[in-house]
């Protein structure tokens, strides 16, 4: 309900208008959607995981577990929005969730009487057997129930970006801790970045309203502020949440631009990717809610968050409210909701006695004050009705019924360490105030040993302004320094506000609860994780924190457990009998609260989704309709289908083409690796497995490239420049590898040899002009001489062809006379566009990589990633001849000697011929007798190439069989796709010409 | 021989910061002993610039020379002198170890240029573009987006980019949406 008084953070002459589950409700500017579906008096917003319990807010921040909604429709539908995190606009529509058929009316409630059968591990007991049930019975339905909002159908249409910045000092927090430290380190000079999550400054001190520095905590946060805006050296953004903190001083921030504002133009959200010096962690505290029976039922929330709600608002949760506690700081809820001039029938403290100076303003209001009390049940149950009160020392016994229609508890604050924690810092348990803490002398490490995280305020422990705000300077002061910057940023704000007495920790209330009442206390509101849950756990063996949370999943709901890991991990403890300090805590990992996909995608999606490596003549393969394939990150044309044509015939079409006249393959993307120096000859005789030190000058030699363990890694054409320059053709995908592979030696092993390496892959548009009509065409157009005796095979020129300045490869893939052509990629297109207007009289066509797959497969050639996959080696290939024998050393040398490389029973490359004529299947296994200790099949070899061969019209393959070099002719069984098998014989891996006779002519 | 086409044939953006294809240019990595003195004087010859010190770029009209790697200059100057250029190396350094080779085609040089160009790029390159840390007269090679690139600043709000000629349209779409998207407002106004 809205109030006449408060809500500083409202326009009450600016009425808004929303809608939730379709219904029209009015809220002011200002407000966030959770307090004004409390003004609109919606108390229910949600339903609990497993009991579809009915959920009201229980807080006013990041931490609220209950009230997640759809938001939008359309491109604007998102789920699981926290309503508490969700700023209202105009037209907001939002649908709570997980709840069949309607949020008043949930059938999944059947869930809750079932409860006494549904336990911790539940799902762990019951769905295990019989095993084939998981998959067909269990997991469809319990995905039907499970879940909260549904996905968004349709795209996005919003912008999204990152954001790289480097600072010396990151404060995370814009409450007086936070704006202290930015505020010190500001002065000192040092780049600044301060993030607060919320749309507003000051943090709790605000809604509190302590003194600083002798005025009101407004109106010193206003003037911090106006300080901050005034430094060109700070950057201070709102709605902009500190995610995670990660190695390095590297932390990510999650900044909301127009999620308030739909209408306002711009990005969206923004993902700031920050290098800090030092982040300064003045994240605050959450408040612990209080595990009495019953504390779920909508109506009960946190004593801060109703205050939040009141004085920032103007809304309140009831006419009535108990406030329950176990500390001071909660009282001052009882003067907020009595300044607002609510009814408060009693505080009920858990605590023997109730001295302080908050307490004794509380009774001078006439409230009255039960200690040594508790509360032994909530009544109602779509809303609170009223308290049995109790004895906090006994059993639960009545003493007292108090009507109410909203409880606000208190069981202490939890500093919210999440950030201090993700990068390794280490808690400690504070006794006197019952909660973890940051330990100073094990903060996260930075690369110099030091600490690179400073946790301030109340997220170090402070709850008091005095040590938060002087704490927060100090830290800024610090951070600045460690920057480099000594400015003296003056003296800290002084911070006054009410003496407090200390809390009396309570995990359990009544302290002797029976099971009866324990197992109708929440810890997770979200997932359902009792009281009695934990201890279950804890019976049931679950002794380790991390054990007990995976299977109670108490803490595991979209909070992350927020508010339930504190006190779960008190009663687990309490059910071992250990310290809380021994049993530990969960590990806090990033991001803070879930962050969208699009905020991590940014701007990355749709064409730029990821680049797309295009050659010179891109656009015209594009034009001609070709069929593309990635290979790497290229698209290369895979054929050049025409009119109704299926890619299958245009692949057939290109292949005898160029056998019987001339085609034409874009090889631009192939890498070319210049290696220049006197040592050039000695270190290529170190990457080769053959011999290139002693390549003439003009020619041109196949090598091939091993690891360091003798498994292939590349190969390619390598062309002698001059006396101390070669240049080295890699595969497609292979030119930056390889370029990082040989910048690798060279500088970590070889660092004094006499060698330069360049990457000009994309210096040049590179041709391959193929088949028995090649030459004849390229004579047409005119320029160099190019005949056999001219330019022999394996030999290159430099010169003109078509007016165009050329280097001519004669090297063949194909096995048909070829001349690879490399021109300027500048003129890449004009030169490519010659030979196809020329080609025409030749009866040219271009060729894709499918044509150029089956040209050298029919060949016998190998491919880099076909025949081999990283576990292959030259010899298995039966590339022996490109082993050199001559020299010393070569990597991969070593590798290959090893046992298992030169074991007899490795599979061998053999060619491979279907019986029946057809094509194998890519990857086929040939079976053996037999099966292994799995009970798997055994096998004898698989198929490493496979393709329909236009030119002997067949299928024909090339396989890796277990001494299959030694058994030609023998027919041995493949598998088939969709089960049986089809026999092939072994045979020679060169299927046509093997003579070479087509290529030297 | 036709006339050398650029990747994206001059395409441009329009808008408060416009990304733009600045077409052709020649361009020579040269890879040698920087410390020597026959390298420090081709910066002259060649380009008619000092040697760049680490990081640091040496810029005269559309010329420039960049330092690249503890070993490893890029030249920048008319396409058309390219091959004279490279004769000169090769005569100065005639018997020194070196490597010199005629990279123009391979790059594409794009200009980022408006009041918050820097942001442009900040949104792109995880690096540290903050006005005292980087400005005129230095260059950095980094990434943009998922591409290698390198980029310098050839004037207060201007920055030259080059990256691979084959990721071109990849470069020029990302640092338009990025400009397109507006600033960040977190580099201090005027810089």
């Amino acid at each position: 309900m809205r109030l006449r008084t408060n809500g500083r953070l409202v326009a009450k002459n600016r009425p808004v208008h929303f809608t939730f589950n379709g219904k029209r409700l009015q809220g002011y500017s200002g407000d966030t959607l959770a307090s004004a579906l409390l003004a609109n008096d919606q108390l229910l917003v949600g339903r609990s995981f497993k009991y579809h319990r009915p959920r009201g807010l229980v807080a006013a921040g990041a931490e609220e577990p209950n009230a997640l909604v759809e938001l939008g429709r359309g491109d604007r539908q998102e789920p699981n929005a926290r309503v508490t995190q969700v700023e209202l606009f105009d037209g907001l529509a939002a649908r709570s969730q997980n709840h069949w058929p309607s949020l008043e009316f949930d059938v999944g409630v059947i869930n809750a009487k079932l409860s006494r059968f549904l336990p911790a591990g539940f799902y762990y007991k019951t769905f295990m057997q019989p095993q084939a049930f998981w998959k067909h019975v269990y997991e469809p339905i319990i995905r039907a129930s499970a879940g909260l909002g549904r996905a968004p159908e349709t795209g996005d249409d919003h912008t999204y970006e990152h954001f790289n910045v480097t600072v010396d000092v990151l404060v995370v927090g814009g409450g007086i801790a936070g704006l202290a430290a930015a505020l010190a380190a500001g002065r000192a000079g040092a780049r600044v970045l301060l993030v607060e999550q919320t749309s507003g400054w000051g943090g709790r001190a605000v809604v509190d309203r302590p003194s600083i520095e002798g005025i009101s905590a407004q109106d010193w946060v206003n003037a911090t502020l106006a300080e901050l805006d005034a430094m060109p050296n700070v950057d201070v953004r709102l709605r902009c949440q500190g995610a995670g903190v990660f190695d390095h001083g590297y932390a990510l921030a999650h900044e909301r631009l127009t999620d308030h504002a739909p209408k306002q133009g711009g990005p969206r959200q923004r993902l700031w990717r920050i290098r800090a010096g030092r982040i300064v962690t003045a994240t605050g505290a959450i408040e612990r809610p209080l595990s009495f029976a019953y504390n779920d039922v909508p109506g009960v929330l946190l004593a801060a968050a109703l205050r939040d709600y009141v004085v920032n608002f103007g809304v309140a949760v009831g006419e009535r409210t108990v406030i329950v506690t176990n500390n001071d700081d909660a009282y001052r809820t009882a003067i907020a909701l009595h300044d607002a001039g609510l009814d408060v029938p009693a505080v009920i403290d858990a605590r023997t006695s109730a001295k302080g100076e908050l307490p004794e303003q509380v009774r001078a209001l006439g409230i009255k004050v039960l200690t040594n009390s508790g509360i032994a049940s909530v009544d109602g149950g779509k809303r609170v009705t009223g308290v049995q009160v109790c004895a906090q020392d006994g059993e639960g016994t009545v003493t007292e019924t108090i009507p109410c229609d909203c409880v606000a508890m208190s069981g202490g604050w939890s500093p919210v360490v999440h950030l201090w924690s993700h990068c390794g810092g280490k808690l400690v348990w504070d006794e006197p105030h019952a909660f973890f803490r940051p330990d100073a002398d094990r903060p996260p490490l930075g690369a110099d040993g030091e600490g690179f995280v400073i946790a301030v305020g109340t997220a170090n422990g402070h709850l008091f302004t005095a040590e938060a705000i002087a704490d927060g300077f100090s830290a800024g002061r610090k951070a600045a320094k460690v920057a480099g910057h000594t400015r003296k940023p003056g003296q800290a704000p002084m911070g006054d506000d009410v003496a407090e007495d200390a809390l009396t920790p309570v995990w359990i209330m009544p302290a002797q609860a029976p099971y009866k009442l324990r197992s109708k206390m929440w810890l997770d509101y979200h997932n359902d994780v009792k009281v009695s849950d934990v201890q279950l756990a804890a019976q049931e063996g679950f002794q380790s924190v991390e054990h007990a949370k995976r299977y109670t999943t108490l803490g595991m709901a979209t909070d992350q457990g927020k508010l339930s890991n504190i006190n779960g991990l008190a009663v687990l403890s309490n059910a071992l009998g250990e310290a809380i300090p021994q049993v530990g805590t969960t590990t806090f990992r990033p991001p803070y609260t879930p962050l969208p996909l699009a905020a991590i995608t940014g701007v990355a999606r749709d064409e730029l989704f990821q680049p797309i490596r295009k050659t010179p003549v891109h656009a015209w393969h594009d034009a001609q309709g070709a069929e593309f394939e990635p290979v790497g990150q290229w698209r290369r044309p895979y054929a050049y289908p025409r009119g109704d044509e299926t890619v299958h015939d245009a692949v057939t079409r290109e292949v005898v083409n160029t056998r019987e006249n001339v085609g034409l393959l874009d090889a631009s993307t192939l890498g070319k690796l210049i290696v220049k120096g006197p040592d050039a000859g000695k270190f290529l005789d170190m990457m080769y497995t053959n011999m290139m030190s002693n390549l003439a000058v003009g020619k041109c030699r196949y090598g091939l490239m091993c690891s360091e363990n003798g498994f292939l890694m590349d190969d390619g054409v390598v062309a002698r420049m001059d006396d101390d320059t070669w240049l080295c053709h890699t595969t497609t995908g292979g030119a930056d590898r390889i370029l990082a592979h040989m910048e690798d030696w060279l500088q970590c092993e070889w660092w004094d040899w006499q060698v330069y390496v360049a990457n000009v892959t994309e210096q040049y548009a590179q041709f391959a002009v193929v088949g028995p009509k090649a030459r004849q065409l390229l004579q047409a157009i005119g320029g160099m001489a190019l005949t056999k005796d001219d330019l022999p095979f394996m030999q290159w020129a430099s010169g003109q062809i078509g007016g165009f300045d050329v280097r001519v490869f004669r090297i063949s893939f194909s096995g048909e006379l070829s001349y690879e052509i490399a021109v300027a990629a500048g003129q890449g297109a004009a030169f490519w566009d010659l030979l196809v207007k020329q080609g025409e009289a030749f009866g040219l066509m271009p060729y894709g990589t499918e044509a150029l797959h089956v040209l050298r497969a029919e060949k016998g050639f190998i491919m880099i990633g076909d025949e081999t996959d990283g576990t292959v080696i030259p010899q298995d290939l039966n590339l022996n001849w490109a082993i050199s024998k001559k020299k010393d050393d070569f990597l991969g040398k070593r590798g290959q000697l090893r046992s298992h490389m030169v074991d007899p029973d490795r599979w061998k490359l053999v060619g491979l011929e279907t019986v029946d004529g057809s094509v194998l299947a890519d990857g086929a296994y040939a079976v053996a007798e037999g099966v292994n200790a799995n009970g798997q099949r055994n096998t004898q070899g698989r198929v490493t190439s496979t393709y329909y061969s236009p030119t002997l019209k067949k299928g024909i393959a090339m396989g890796l069989v277990k001494h299959g070099p030694t058994r030609m002719g023998e027919v041995i069984a493949f598998t088939k796709e969709g089960g049986g098998f089809v026999d092939a014989r072994i045979v020679d891996p060169v299927f046509y010409d093997k003579d070479g006779e087509k290529q030297n002519v | 021989m036709s006339d050398p086409i650029s990747a994206l044939s001059l395409r441009a953006t329009h808008g408060s910061v416009q990304v733009s294809d600045t077409g052709v240019h020649g361009m020579i990595t040269l890879r040698g002993d920087l410390a020597s003195s026959k390298i420090r004087s081709l910066c002259k010859d060649v380009v008619g610039l000092p040697a760049p010190a680490p990081r640091e770029v040496q810029v005269k009209g559309d010329a420039a020379v960049l330092w690249m790697s503890p070993d490893e200059l890029l030249f920048v100057l008319p396409y058309g002198s390219v091959a004279d250029s490279l004769a000169r190396i090769a005569k100065v350094l005639k018997g020194q170890h070196h490597l010199a080779v005629d990279v123009s085609d391979a790059r594409t040089m794009l200009r980022v240029d408006g009041p918050f160009a820097r942001e442009v790029i900040a949104k792109l390159a995880p690096v540290d573009l903050y006005p005292g840390a980087f400005g005129e007269g230095q260059v950095l090679r980094s990434r943009l987006g998922q591409i290698a690139a390198a980029f310098w600043m050839s004037g207060p709000q201007t920055f030259e980019v080059i990256c691979f000629r084959s990721v071109a349209e990849y470069a020029f779409d990302l640092l338009a949406a990025s400009a397109a998207a507006g600033p960040v407002g977190h580099f201090p106004r005027g810089t």
